[in-house]
């Protein structure tokens, strides 16, 4: 359930970076997208009621096991999100970029390639 | 040499890239020389390794899989790692003139080689989210790379490419957490043998869904194809032939032929998709190119179309395995397909680098402002002469050979429609490239032109070097020679199980 609601984000970023005119909103759409995705990343190394995934001495493998979340994806999603920084950081200086030479953050306005 | 120089063929271009911008941001010389050496090297590097035949598995840090990032080459990763890195040298070598005209010589280098960095780790990981890390290095430079220039057209066409690369990469990165979810590894041998062993649940087919999108739209397939006739055309000339020599084959092609054939597995659905978009890209491409008058779009188009080619003829032995069908048509298949790929990148970076020639000499792009060059730069003519009958397909070339082998599967294996589209779209390729030859070099000379000149020698080098390339590439289906270079790379994609258990076997022991 809750899964498919990370789904449905990521979908709603799509709709936002395929569909907008503005430049600035597609830069926020794709950081939607990303979100969902990341969400949903850290979701599959959920556990309901789960502990910090750090084996003390006197602690059995077994019972660690049952109760500690996942740490790999919490891993892997600050990697995504670093990567995710950037990516929003090189696409808004491209905006303004843009912004300076077209004077608009239309794309649509933006037709200089076409065929 | 043993599999501890895996990590060079990223840790030399990472390290260089950083260097330069901190010792040579003020001399140029120096800044063209350490990105030259750099590239050299690793071209060197992976000749050496090709040779030798080192294959196996790296672990980093010594932690086995499934714990820890393994790094593996096998003949697919070894025949894309030489290509990669020989286009690289070609194209640095070519930059130390043509970027002449441009500032911050320091930064263009830097991200050059982040970009080369990041395809040679997307070819040498064995680990899905390490893929992930390396196509983001690899794309986020060459957007970089496209707004070189910025100008109106190039950070227009920076920012289309940058969108869709990016909903490219998160499509990539939502399927690496499904597989993780599904199996809980991101070893891609693990991955591969945890999937083997039961059925296709529903989820993995999302997630075979996701990675056809996101890596179809950095391969430039033809539904996700819009970005690149605007990027590849902007760039400067040496990063149009990274672009559309290497990157997207790396990013794209061997992702996609790596993640279907080795970690998922394929299948008759995947392969009759993979089939119809590679024709559809071969046609479309071919279609758009032959109306266009800007040389470096035409260009950008033909990508798509000889792209189209490869996922062809990979996707078309794809299917035969899959379906029990011919064996020996299938091998004959991904032979065609592979051999395709390296070939278009050794012709297509030639073209561009020629293009760029002729961009810097005449001041235009456009085919009709041009005309009678060929007395004006003979060697140019003859290079671009050499690589437009490769992609055309006109024997002894180098592009004949591969076009050969994947009709002769086709025939082979009885679908006679596909050969013949196959000949079809490379008889369109021949007319527009025969319109290029005409309209840039022959016929008379515009007063606008009449102080045109051939570039200087230093730049001609690696334009001999590819073309020499382009007439003897064909050597390579002698037998001794295709033992050794295109043999292992297709029994990589035939025997898709294997890699799996080549990589586990080697930490079985310990």
């Amino acid at each position: 359930m809750i899964y498919s609601l990370c789904f449905v984000l990521f979908v709603i970023g799509l709709y936002c970076a395929l569909t907008k005119k503005n430049t600035v909103k597609i830069v926020i759409g794709l950081s939607i997208m990303e979100y969902g995705v990341n969400l949903f990343f850290v979701l599959v190394g959920y556990r309901r009621r789960g502990g910090a995934p750090i084996i003390g001495k006197a602690d059995s493998l077994t019972q660690f096991l049952s109760q500690a979340v996942d740490p790999l994806p919490q891993a892997l999603v600050l990697t995504s999100i670093v990567i995710g920084l950037g990516v929003t950081a090189l696409s808004l200086s491209l905006c303004i970029r843009l912004y300076e030479k077209y004077g608009t953050f239309d794309i649509t306005e933006m037709r200089r390639l076409k065929g | 040499m043993t599999t501890a120089v895996f990590p060079l063929f990223v840790a030399i271009p990472l390290g260089t890239a950083f260097l330069i911008p901190v010792v040579a941001r003020r001399r140029k010389g120096l800044a063209d020389g350490l990105a030259n050496f750099a590239t050299l090297a690793l071209f060197a590097a992976g000749l050496a390794v090709m040779v030798l035949g080192t294959r196996g598995v790296y672990a980093i840090g010594g932690w086995r899989p499934p714990f820890g990032i393994v790094w593996s080459l096998d003949g697919l990763g070894i025949l894309m790692l030489v290509i990669v890195n020989l286009v690289s040298f070609a194209a640095t070598f070519f930059s130390i003139r043509y970027m002449e005209g441009y500032t911050g010589h320091a930064k263009y280098y830097s991200l050059f080689l982040l970009m080369v960095a990041g395809m040679n780790g997307v070819v040498i990981t064995g680990d899905l989210f390490n893929l992930f890390v390396f196509l983001e290095i690899a794309s986020f430079a060459s957007y970089a790379l496209v707004a070189f220039g910025c100008e109106h057209e190039e950070l227009e066409a920076s920012f289309k490419y940058l969108v869709l690369g990016s909903i490219g990469s998160t499509l990539v990165l939502f399927g690496i957490a499904l597989i993780y979810g599904t199996t809980g590894y991101l070893t891609m041998a693990s991955i591969s043998e945890a999937i083997r062993g039961g059925g296709k649940p529903l989820v993995l087919v999302l997630a075979t869904t996701f990675f056809f999108a996101g890596f179809g739209i950095k391969a430039a397939l033809v539904p996700f194809h819009p970005w690149l006739p605007d990027a590849h055309p902007s760039a400067p000339a040496p990063i149009s032939a990274m672009l559309s020599g290497v990157l997207i084959k790396a990013l794209g092609i061997y992702a996609l032929a790596r993640v279907f054939f080795n970690v998922i597995g394929m299948d008759r659905l995947t392969s009759i998709v993979l089939v119809t978009v590679g024709g559809l890209s071969m046609t479309v491409g071919v279609l758009l190119a032959v109306g266009q008058w800007d040389l470096k779009r035409l260009l950008a188009y033909h990508s798509i179309s000889q792209m189209g080619y490869v996922v062809l003829g990979v996707g078309f032995g794809g299917y035969l395995i899959s379906t029990g069908g011919n064996a020996a048509a299938a091998s004959l298949s991904i032979l065609g397909g592979i051999f395709h790929l390296a070939n278009h990148s050794v012709f297509k970076s030639l073209l561009f680098l020629c293009a760029g020639f002729i961009e810097r000499a005449t001041g235009t792009r456009q085919l009709k402002e041009m005309g009678g060059l060929f007395s004006r730069m003979p060697l140019t003519r003859a290079a671009t002469t050499i690589a437009a009958l490769s992609i055309a397909g006109v024997p002894p070339f180098n592009g004949f050979w591969s076009k050969l082998l994947i009709v002769f599967a086709a025939f082979q294996a009885g679908y006679l429609g596909l050969a013949l589209m196959t000949i079809a779209v490379s008889f369109v390729t021949l007319i527009s490239f025969l319109k290029v030859l005409r309209y840039a070099f022959l016929g008379s000379l515009p007063d606008a032109l009449r102080e045109v000149h051939e570039s200087p020698p230093l730049m001609i080098v690696p334009l001999g070097l590819l073309a020499v390339l382009c007439i003897g590439m064909g050597l390579l289906l002698v037998p001794a020679v295709r033992e050794v270079v295109l043999d292992p790379a297709v029994a990589a994609l035939v025997n898709g199980g294997v890699y799996a258990r080549t990589v586990l076997a080697a930490f079985a022991g310990e």
